[in-house]
């Protein structure tokens, strides 16, 4: 019976086009987080390097970097994907689709990815690195052989929770002409009046959701050891 | 092994200048275990910072093996580094590495081993701390002896002629910091490594030290055998430190004597004695041919390093003449001795 009724809700709803909309999601973010992980680490590695009393200090680098990562992530998305519509033609030749919304959806998570990775490095005790360097290790070791492999649990934990604001943030991109599930969720569900085409849409966001969550959360214990 | 000229190091603030380190200098022949002792903020930590030039000294010069660091260039300073292996008070292992990536890390920081070298170094460093089970376990899973142990693998996988140590069983228990210092002073035998410490705790020196300094305030106030620092330390502040306890003990005890006898021809001593002179009978010697009574106050036996010392309050009942007597024939039989009262 059950069953009957929520045949009879989504009668109406087109899967195909739901189909194509999930995979342009996926793809966005796909692409959003694989950009803000390769941009973010390094500029949290320098924002923790440069900072005061760490192996590459320097108040310029540092503060010119900070004022920038804390600009970008006190401009609201929205009008992030507005500013950006000329940087983004230039960048992958247009501003729509699932293609055009990348550039403002890696320049909105970044910093705030950085942001993360800096506070993860911060949690290092002192100790590693006075042990580090008595070994010798250049910087460049440091990053590589102590850094990063210090850190890895919770830069899983950063992708995560970077992955998650990204799948919201794609939603919003949708209503600039973005393209996936946020797109038809405002197309239908808001301008043709069609509840059950959101509804499926948000399911999915949830579920999309959940998944990023259980897989991070999984990685993160099998590393934590 | 290491020579320690005139090193000055301090931290200047807005206020002052902050002065650490003033104006150190220390020689530790090779071979020995060199302990340098001193309360929490007394700059032991910065002074062995000051070692590997890890903190650069405002002057003064750091020669190791024949090598001033302070002439060093960036990257030879960083070779000199590798030369010298380091274990620390809270072990600083890396979390995300197996104990056996753990040891291996120096050499791979060398860069010039091949995988097969660097297991073969591993496992026999494992070997001699007793913890080639624990190869691919985790820091996390272990107890701080093992942790220590892994740091101590680590610190002499590059086979350095040196050895510091900051605070190394301070975290520990006594039962464990007994079994790190009995690994420490086998290596000391063994592999003839050097050994620089810095502890804040009396038993380290008294344990493994050949030599101790003093360290107060930034400044070495007193140097010497270990033996020699422990048993009567000249300094008022060394006293302090190293008899504290002991010292409130027999203190009290001598003054509850004299609160009642005024008699002058009672006299306090404390006799230390080291080596051969443990075994002989001493006070029964004395008695004799100097004729004077005496009653045992307070004593202690026990080892520094492997040699066996006693150290006994005395009370001898006599007069000043035979009191001297009593002197000279401590004095011949190599008996340490201090006119308390
Ligand atoms: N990086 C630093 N900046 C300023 N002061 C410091 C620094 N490191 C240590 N000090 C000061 O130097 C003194 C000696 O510290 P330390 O060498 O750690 O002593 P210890 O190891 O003997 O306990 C302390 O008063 C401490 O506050
Ligand atoms: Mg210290």
């Amino acid at each position: 019976m059950s069953l009957a009724i929520i045949n009879d809700l989504v009668s109406n709803v087109d899967w195909s086009e739901i189909n194509d909309a999930t995979l342009d999601t996926l793809f966005m973010l796909g692409f959003s987080v694989l950009f803000s992980t390769i941009i973010g680490i390094p500029v949290g590695l320098i924002l923790f390097l440069t900072s005061k009393g760490r192996l590459l200090q320097n108040r310029f680098v540092y503060m010119i970097l900070s004022f920038v990562v804390n600009v970008l992530r006190s401009v609201p998305f929205i009008i992030l994907l507005i500013v950006m519509i000329p940087a983004t033609t230039m960048l992958v030749g247009t501003s729509l689709g699932a293609k055009g919304t990348i550039p403002p959806l890696v320049i909105g998570a970044f910093p705030f990815f950085a942001r993360l990775v800096e506070n993860s490095l911060k949690e290092i005790d002192d100790g590693i690195f006075h042990m580090a360097e008595s070994c010798g290790a250049s910087t460049r070791q440091i990053i590589w052989h102590i850094l990063l492999p210090e850190i890895m649990p919770s830069l899983i934990a950063s992708i995560t929770v970077t992955a998650i604001a990204l799948v919201s943030y794609t939603a919003m991109a949708g209503t600039v002409g973005g393209g996936g599930l946020g797109d038809l969720a405002i197309r239908y569900g808001y301008q043709r009046f069609q509840t059950d085409v959101m509804l499926i849409t948000v399911v999915l966001m949830v579920v999309m959701v959940q998944l990023i969550q259980i897989c991070g959360d999984f990685l993160v214990k099998i590393m934590r050891k | 092994m290491i020579k320690i000229n005139g090193l000055s190091k301090s931290y200047p603030t807005k206020k002052n200048k902050n002065l650490i380190l003033d104006n150190i200098s220390l020689d530790v022949p090779v071979g020995q275990v060199f302990g340098i002792i001193g309360k929490s903020g007394a700059g032991k930590s910065t002074l062995l910072k000051c070692l590997n030039l890890l903190e650069r000294p405002d002057s003064g010069n750091v020669i190791i093996d024949g090598v001033d660091l302070t002439t060093l260039s960036t990257s030879e300073l960083r070779k000199e580094r590798q030369q010298i292996g380091i274990i620390f008070q809270h072990f600083n292992l890396l979390s995300s590495k197996t104990i056996f990536d753990n040891v291996a890390l120096p050499l791979k920081l060398q860069g010039n081993h091949n995988k097969a070298e660097i297991k073969l170094a591993v496992d026999e460093m494992l070997a001699l701390v007793g913890l080639t089970d624990f190869a691919t376990k985790y820091p996390a899973s272990l107890s701080g002896g093992q942790k220590q142990r892994v740091g101590i693998a680590r610190a002499l996988i590059t086979k350095p002629k040196l050895l510091l140590s900051d605070e190394a069983t301070s975290a520990l228990d006594p039962q464990t910091t007994s079994s790190i210092l009995e690994l420490l002073l086998e290596i000391n035998q063994k592999m003839g490594i050097t050994i620089f410490l810095i502890t804040h705790e009396l038993e380290v020196v008294r344990k493994i030290c050949d030599k101790v300094a003093v360290i107060d305030g930034g400044k070495i106030i007193e140097q010497g055998n270990a033996f020699d620092i422990l048993l009567h330390p000249q300094q008022p502040l060394t006293r302090k430190l190293i008899i504290e306890e002991e010292s409130e003990k027999y203190l009290e005890q001598v003054n509850h004597y004299y609160q009642f006898e005024k008699s002058s021809n009672k006299h306090i001593l404390l006799l230390s004695f080291v080596g051969d002179a443990t075994y002989q009978p001493i006070l029964n010697i004395i008695s004799k041919s100097a004729g004077v009574e005496f009653s045992i106050l307070r004593g202690e036996l026990g080892r520094i390093k492997n040699m066996p010392f006693g150290q006994l309050l005395i009370e001898f009942e006599c007069d000043e003449k035979n009191l001297a007597t009593a002197c000279k024939i401590m004095k011949e039989m190599g008996v340490h001795y201090e006119i308390v009262h």
